[in-house]
């Protein structure tokens, strides 16, 4: 579970054998102020600077800029297919990490850490690669190209292309996120409720689903992240047709490439927001639980 | 070897698995392998062989790994303060980790660039005293450093939460010091995480293009990474050579990540955690 | 049961996929003709007002209203994508080569494209000039300085970008006639030059991006109309221009995609929309976007003179066209892979 709410004075008395502040490691107060600082500048170098160039230019753009750009048709479009290609990947590849993580943790089978790799392998191809396959694949010279051509499907240069190639980058991330978590579970709980007579549907919804959770809406919200976020093999297979085949990364290129720069940064802005948006929804489900889980005992482990 | 089974879904569950993994990812890179075994195998010797190959290769690997293994220390600290500490700003930070995967990697390249380029607001400062931090393979190591941060933070920090506290006061209580607390006590519990979170750094680091283009300088034989290689190919109408280097590539991927699985299966079974 | 209801998310899976598939196919649907240009990159701004402007002719000598699509990228990309699938009305690239892959590639172009149009199939044209910073403190005037010590020269990178590829024949050109045809000296020049950049972009605008914005080198080498546009985005008072005394004419060809216009039914349209860019009011635009005019009598003389004058050698009179500069320079091992090693 991942914790991202803030001191909460009543929930902190509640949940205090989770995040107690018994005298443990890093406790001596020098050592915990450094490492705080030493977190922080890191983090500053290479993670909040960069961000700090992208929303600054938001806040010297200034408000009617910032309405005008956001209200152009060509990125209203864009963000329209991004939303529509976040709506079919992230339900898409959540029902397979679900079942790739039943599958691996549940079972034991010949060939489970290959299987593993296999899950893996979407992580390691670069986009650019990860965009040209779909074209070997479905473009005009492809191998299937001749017998789409005769049944007049489109796939490249169209949504159905861009809806691949942005399954094929988000394949791993549930399942990744799912597997560790289900995995530290084990499989007594579920035997146990299926001895009683429960059935198997009855058994993941009702034992294994409530505990594995937080690592599925995790997986869910990295999905959905890089989902809009993909840039590199969505460019590869789009077509880069304006108001039609952009999704919002690639109209923040465009915007770049005219020189719009601060256009360009408001977009991208708007595309970190979104994120933003599912992580906040991620915090109120967390509050939530939390609150529900303080009235059990500690943390179920193995 | 397979056990009986109580739990049912194996068949569906596995079937379903293998269905998407065919359809979306193997189905694909069978034509990849298909297009880069039609240039015949002396051609795909040249084109995997050549000088300029081996260099990005090196390269992409090399800068990958040393950004996963730099992300290692920095997210395993990060993830560290954010679950055992409280000071202002834990939340927003926490939530800023994630956006290296929402941002488009084109704007991560840009605001990097514009961070970290001889005119840039800590660039200048490096420049100042002999240090170049972008337009170089330094460059290209930071912008991986970007990327793939959040996969080792949010692979440790679950773990971290779970950990049981009572050993490692006990560690306390019994005289250790905290470094070796941390070594004896901590480290192990987090290392299989710690390892899946640097796998999937490196693993994304090896392929980024978007973001590294535009801190790398793309000088060939320098900075010039195998993504842009492939590229480079395509741009000469030779989609078999790029599906040549495209197939490397994978190749080497996939037997890094069959050795850190088995290292973490490994590590899992020595610490007989989950 | 328990099966019948866990086959809810895979049922879920396809329905998306088929809903996906379906949305692709109808796409393209509009109620007017639609037309679809794939062009390169430094081109938005020209279409962007000379499709509105032909739109509107368009309707008024027909009736019927009619939306261009842009696509923009670079050239090879481009043509790749054209290759692949995309489905171009028309292609206005920034290399003859370009056209003449997708030609040879896909069936779509007949070969002998560029005899189908006025001058080659070339409407506007463009040419290299120098971009220095301001007051030019290197005093870089001609090809010769860029390859001086300590010059940092910005660019693109030839093999990923259509006007870097101008950029290099310029050079060679130039080379060429100062060391009178000898090979040795001009490959010497040649290597020297790309020994001065630091960074080689993918593309024109990430090069524009690397001089202008992030202070890298001391010159970029850029189209005309691009150095114009920095000029015009920028400000004036951080660049100035340098025209050299000789350089390359760069044209970049238009050409209908016959193989996907007789499918679409949209032949009519799409060649009234290149024989637009001859006409008068195409012929301005392309002016007043910094390309110069293949028919210059149509155009403003006052715009005209904005254009600076140099010497112009051709691909055709120097190269021997496309096809033979491709290969003697930018295919695999070309002269470029032979000069340009960096590291070793």
């Amino acid at each position: 579970m991942v914790d991202t709410t803030s001191a909460d004075p009543m929930r902190e008395t509640i949940v205090w054998r989770k995040e107690d502040q018994r005298p443990s490691l890093g406790a001596s107060a020098p050592l915990r102020a450094g490492l705080i600082v030493l977190a922080l500048l890191s983090l500053s170098a290479v993670l909040v600077l960069p961000l700090m160039v992208v929303f600054g230019s938001v806040f010297t753009a200034g408000f009617p800029l910032v309405i005008e750009v956001l209200s152009e048709p060509d990125t209203l479009a864009a963000l329209r297919l991004t939303l529509l290609v976040a709506a079919i990947c992230v339900p898409v590849n959540g029902a397979v990490g679900l079942a790739a993580a039943w599958a691996v943790t549940k079972f034991d089978f010949r060939g489970k850490t290959f299987l593993m790799v296999l899950i893996d392998v979407p992580f390691s191809v670069s986009p650019v690669v990860a965009g040209l396959v779909y074209v070997l694949l479905f473009g005009a010279q492809g191998l299937m190209g001749p017998f789409l051509q005769l049944h007049g499907i489109t796939i490249i240069f169209a949504v159905p292309g861009i809806v691949l190639a942005t399954l094929f980058v988000t394949f791993s991330f549930v399942a990744r996120e799912l597997i560790p978590v289900m995995r530290s579970h084990g499989r007594q709980d579920e035997e146990a409720a299926l001895s009683l007579g429960a059935s198997g549907w009855t058994t993941f919804w009702r034992v294994t689903l409530p505990k594995a959770k937080w690592g599925l809406l995790y997986g869910l919200l990295l999905c959905n992240a890089r989902a809009m976020g993909e840039f590199g093999a969505v460019s590869v297979v789009s077509g880069h047709i304006r108001g039609l085949t952009n999704t919002l990364p690639l109209q923040v290129e465009v915007l770049y490439n005219e020189y719009q720069f601060k256009a360009s940064f408001i977009v991208a802005s708007l595309l970190a927001c979104l994120a933003l948006v599912t992580l906040f929804l991620k915090s109120i489900v967390e509050h939530c639980g939390r609150m529900t889980e303080a009235s059990f005992s500690k943390p179920h482990k193995e | 070897m397979r056990q009986s089974r109580v739990i049912p879904g194996f068949g569906l569950t596995l079937g379903l698995v293998l269905l998407m993994l065919t359809l979306i990812v193997l189905l694909p890179l069978a034509a990849l392998a298909l297009k880069a075994a039609g240039v015949g195998p002396r051609a795909f010797l040249v084109v995997a062989t050549s000088p300029r190959t081996l260099a990005a290769l090196r390269l992409s690997f090399g800068t990958a790994f040393v950004a996963a293994l730099m992300n290692s220390g920095v997210g395993l600290l990060v993830a560290w303060v954010l679950v055992r500490y409280r000071f202002p700003g834990r939340a927003l930070i926490d939530a800023a980790i994630d956006l290296p995967f929402a941002l488009p990697t084109a704007v991560a390249g840009i605001a990097l660039a514009a961070v970290y380029a001889p005119n840039g607001l800590l660039g200048h400062w490096f420049a100042a005293i002999g240090i170049k931090t972008a337009f170089n393979p330094t460059g290209i190591t930071l912008a991986l450093i970007f990327i793939g941060l959040p996969f080792v933070v949010r692979t440790v920090q679950p773990v971290l939460l779970e950990i049981e506290r009572e050993a490692e006061e006990a560690s306390a209580l019994l005289g250790a010091g905290p470094i070796r607390t941390f070594v004896r006590v901590i480290l192990p519990a987090i290392l299989p995480a710690l390892i899946t979170g640097f796998a999937l750094a490196f693993a994304r680091g090896v392929g980024e293009y978007g973001s590294v283009i535009f801190i790398a300088g793309n000088i060939p034989m320098v900075s010039e990474i195998t993504p842009l290689l492939i590229v480079i190919k395509l741009e000469e109408f030779d989609y078999g050579g790029a599906a040549v280097i495209g197939l490397v590539m994978l190749a080497i991927s996939f037997s890094l990540l069959l050795v850190i699985h088995l290292i973490e299966a490994t590590t899992r079974k020595a610490y007989g955690h989950g | 049961m328990a099966v019948s209801q866990s086959r809810r998310p895979i049922l879920f899976g396809f329905a998306a996929l088929v809903f996906g598939v379906s949305m692709g196919g109808s796409t393209p649907s509009f109620a007017d003709t639609t037309l679809l240009n794939v062009s390169y990159d430094p081109t938005r701004e020209f279409y962007k007002a000379f499709n509105a402007a032909f739109a509107e002719d368009w309707k008024v000598k027909t009736g019927e209203s009619l939306t261009v699509q842009q696509s923009h990228g670079g050239s090879g990309k481009q043509a790749r994508a054209v290759i692949d699938g995309l489905d171009a009305d028309v292609v206005t690239l920034a290399l003859g080569g370009d056209i003449d892959e997708i030609a040879a590639r896909s069936g779509k172009i007949p070969a002998n494209w560029q005899q189908r149009l006025p001058n080659s199939s070339v409407p506007y044209s463009s040419t290299i000039i120098f971009l220095v910073r301001k007051g030019n403190p290197k005093a870089i005037h001609d090809w010769g300085d860029l390859a001086k010590p300590g010059i940092g020269v910005i660019m693109p990178n030839p093999k990923t970008s259509g006007g870097a590829r101008w950029n290099y024949l310029a050079a060679w050109a130039w080379a060429s006639r100062t060391y009178h045809g000898d090979d040795a000296k001009i490959r010497d020049y040649i290597k020297t030059l790309f020994g001065n950049v630091p960074v080689l972009d993918t593309g024109a605008r990430g090069s524009t991006t690397s001089f202008a914005q992030r202070g890298l080198g001391d010159v970029l080498i850029a189209w005309e109309n691009e150095a114009f546009l920095v000029l015009d985005e920028f400000g004036n008072d951080n660049f100035d221009l340098v025209v050299p005394p000789i350089s390359i004419k760069a044209e970049p060809p238009v050409a209908l995609v016959d193989g996907n216009v007789d499918r679409k039914g949209t032949r009519k349209q799409a060649e009234a929309y290149l024989q637009f860019l001859y006409s008068p009011q195409g012929q301005a635009l392309a002016a007043k976007h910094h390309f110069r005019p293949s028919l210059p009598q149509y155009v403003d003389t006052a715009l005209m003179a904005a254009f600076p004058k140099l010497d112009l050698v051709t691909i055709d009179g120097d190269f021997g066209g496309w096809t033979k500069a491709a290969a003697t320079h930018f295919a695999d091992g070309g002269t470029f892979d032979q000069l340009y090693k960096p590291g070793q």
